[in-house]
């Protein structure tokens, strides 16, 4: 009953092992770029494998050389990063197309669409044309379009993107909701790590088309294995060899611990953890960094080291500090997490 | 915009350029006796020559219809190999001379010609020197007038809503008859009416393949041509009624062609 797929696609440089139990919600984060769309278009049948296979059900939906299955022939249902509604048809007719393009009966049809637009909201807006429908809508629509069929797999291609901040948080959690019930199998790909944690039951991060980290949200989060995701969740991450409550970094820098390790490992730590001074600290856990860049945020301000460490300080410490001399950097044991 | 006096050298020319454009169809227009015009229209032989000629143009506009647009649809979508050379044969008739078409019409569509020689005898059916030959000449050299213009209109419409359709488990007919028409429809219709003007003009192919047969072949540009010797006044009232057709499928078409 799993979705099996190795998706190789070689002008996108895309190698992607992929499975998918029925109920599950995979969420495939990445990069522009990185070759999630690509994916998402071999999965759908819109672009053949050049290597690799899709299984589903022990049926072969892509093989090659010697299996391709097209789109029409594929339980699947899509929604596309910028929904492509039939803007020449109704609402209640893009909802019913799949249906009647699956040889269900003009009333029937129309029938079960409307039962759809109901359950996500938008029943009323039934007979007016996509154009006049807000974004919000819009998208509701085509999630509607891509359920209306029953896919065994539904395929989501950036489906918040196109969202303003405001409708983004609602439609989110509407869209969760959806994906909890959908009792098929899920794959959806974004590049926003909180759409990512928000909907997936489980992350697989791909940078360049080739898989860099797998995992739940809570331990990807937790525990990022790159500077990309590192990034996406807001730590620093540093990379080193362990021996006992002593790291040495890749930079030949020594940091303490608090739990004792051994080998190559990761050490994560928000940039809040940091302070910097003008005059080395007899703390632990200090080296002298350079000033590489400085950014406002709401209500702090990011200063970028060397190294790819940040440090988030307060707009009034940032104005003690002269930024274009070296740093002394600290970070607290106990903010350090190491994992392997 | 730069103000300031725009030079000589390119008004003097411009305003004879316009000139030479409009003069004759105000000419043509400041000759005809508009007292007699109702009853000439009426008349016997214009009356049979704008009949003939609607008939034919509508039904050579039917054939480039039914066969042109999916042409058009392969050049646009189809994978099939030497899409460009394709593209260019079908382009041919545009540039080329009526009367080549004609002529190379007679020799393929003729009693002696390949294709003409098996209609003849399986069917029984000759088209050269008749009211069908007239509309085989007609859709030769209009019909690259509305592939044209429903390929460009493919072209520009998004193919990612038939991917949509796809996904839906749409068939490819079920998709372009649901999907692709319904968003190229501007483009078809601009075709067909560009199609049935040019094959309502049509001349040289006709007069070469189909004769000059009152009542049978002869469309209004030949019953012009004809006319002008011996009745000059039914020339001219024909004339602005071709000329009365060509304003109103500019006006039809003005967003797409006389835009700005």
């Amino acid at each position: 009953m799993t979705l099996d797929a190795v998706l190789r696609v070689d002008r996108a440089g895309l190698d992607l092992p992929l499975t998918v139990e029925p109920g599950e919600v995979v969420v495939v984060l990445g990069p522009n770029g990185a070759g999630k769309t690509t994916a998402l278009r071999a999965l759908a049948g819109l672009l053949p494998l050049q290597e690799g296979h899709i299984r589903l059900n022990g049926q072969v939906w892509d093989e090659p050389p010697r299996t391709f299955v097209p789109a029409q022939q594929r339980r699947v249902g899509v929604v596309f990063q910028d929904y492509l509604l039939f803007q020449h048809m109704s609402v209640l007719e893009n909802v019913a197309f799949g249906l009647r393009a699956r040889g269900t009966p003009r009333d029937a049809a129309r029938a079960r669409a409307m039962t759809w637009l109901d359950a996500v909201g938008i029943g009323d807006q039934a007979r007016k044309r996509p154009g006049a429908l807000s974004g919000g809508q819009a998208q509701r629509v085509a999630l509607a379009r891509a359920l209306a069929t029953e896919p065994e797999v539904l395929l989501l291609d950036e489906p918040l993107a196109a969202l303003d901040a405001g409708t983004r948080l609602k439609v989110r959690a509407e869209l969760a909701r959806h994906l909890r019930d959908f009792p098929g199998r899920t794959v959806l790909v974004t590049h926003d790590p909180v759409d990512a944690m928000a909907l997936g039951d489980r992350l697989v991060v791909i940078e360049d088309g080739q898989v860099t980290q797998t995992g739940a949200p809570r331990e990807v989060a937790r525990h990022p294995r790159t500077a990309y995701i590192a990034d996406l969740v807001g730590l620093n991450l540093l990379r080193g060899k362990a021996n006992g409550t002593t790291v040495t970094l890749d930079t030949g820098t020594t940091l303490t611990t608090v739990s004792a390790n051994s080998g190559s490992i990761y050490v994560a730590f928000p940039p809040s953890a940091i302070s910097l001074h003008h005059v080395r600290s007899s703390e632990p856990n200090t080296w002298l960094a350079t000033v590489t860049g400085v950014e406002q945020h709401a209500h702090t301000t990011r200063i970028h080291l060397d190294n790819g460490v940040s440090a988030d300080l307060t707009p009034a410490t940032v104005a003690d500090l002269e930024l274009n001399t070296p740093l002394w950097a600290t970070v607290h044991p106990e903010s350090l997490q190491t994992y392997k | 915009m730069r103000k300031g006096r725009l030079p000589v050298v390119l008004v003097v020319p411009a305003v004879l350029g316009l000139a030479f454009l409009v003069l004759p169809l105000v000419g043509l227009l400041a000759r005809t006796e508009w007292s007699e015009f109702p009853s000439r229209l009426l008349s016997a032989e214009v009356g049979e020559a704008l009949r003939l000629s609607l008939v034919c143009a509508s039904l050579a506009t039917v054939v480039c219809v039914v066969l042109g647009v999916p042409l058009a649809w392969m050049l646009a979508r189809g994978d099939i190999p030497g899409r460009r050379l394709v593209r260019a044969l079908v382009t041919v008739p545009l540039v080329l001379p009526p009367v080549v078409g004609g002529v190379a019409l007679l020799l393929v569509l003729g009693k002696r010609g390949p294709v003409g020689g098996l209609l003849e005898s399986w069917f029984g059916v000759s088209l050269p020197f008749t009211t069908a030959g007239v509309v085989v000449a007609e859709a030769f050299v209009a019909m690259p007038f509305l592939v044209i213009s429903v390929e460009g209109a493919l072209r520009a419409a998004d193919p990612r809503a038939e991917e949509a359709a796809a996904t839906l488990g749409a068939s490819r007919w079920l998709t372009f008859r649901r999907i692709t028409l319904p968003s190229v429809m501007p483009g078809v219709v601009a075709g067909t009416v560009l199609c049935w003007a040019r094959a309502l003009g049509e001349f040289g192919a006709t007069i070469t393949f189909a004769g000059n047969f009152p009542g049978e072949t002869t469309t209004m540009p030949l019953a012009v041509y004809l006319a002008l010797e011996t009745d000059p006044q039914a020339a001219i009232v024909l004339s602005v009624v071709l000329l009365a057709v060509s304003v109103a499928v500019l006006a039809s078409l003005r967003d797409r062609w006389v835009g700005g």
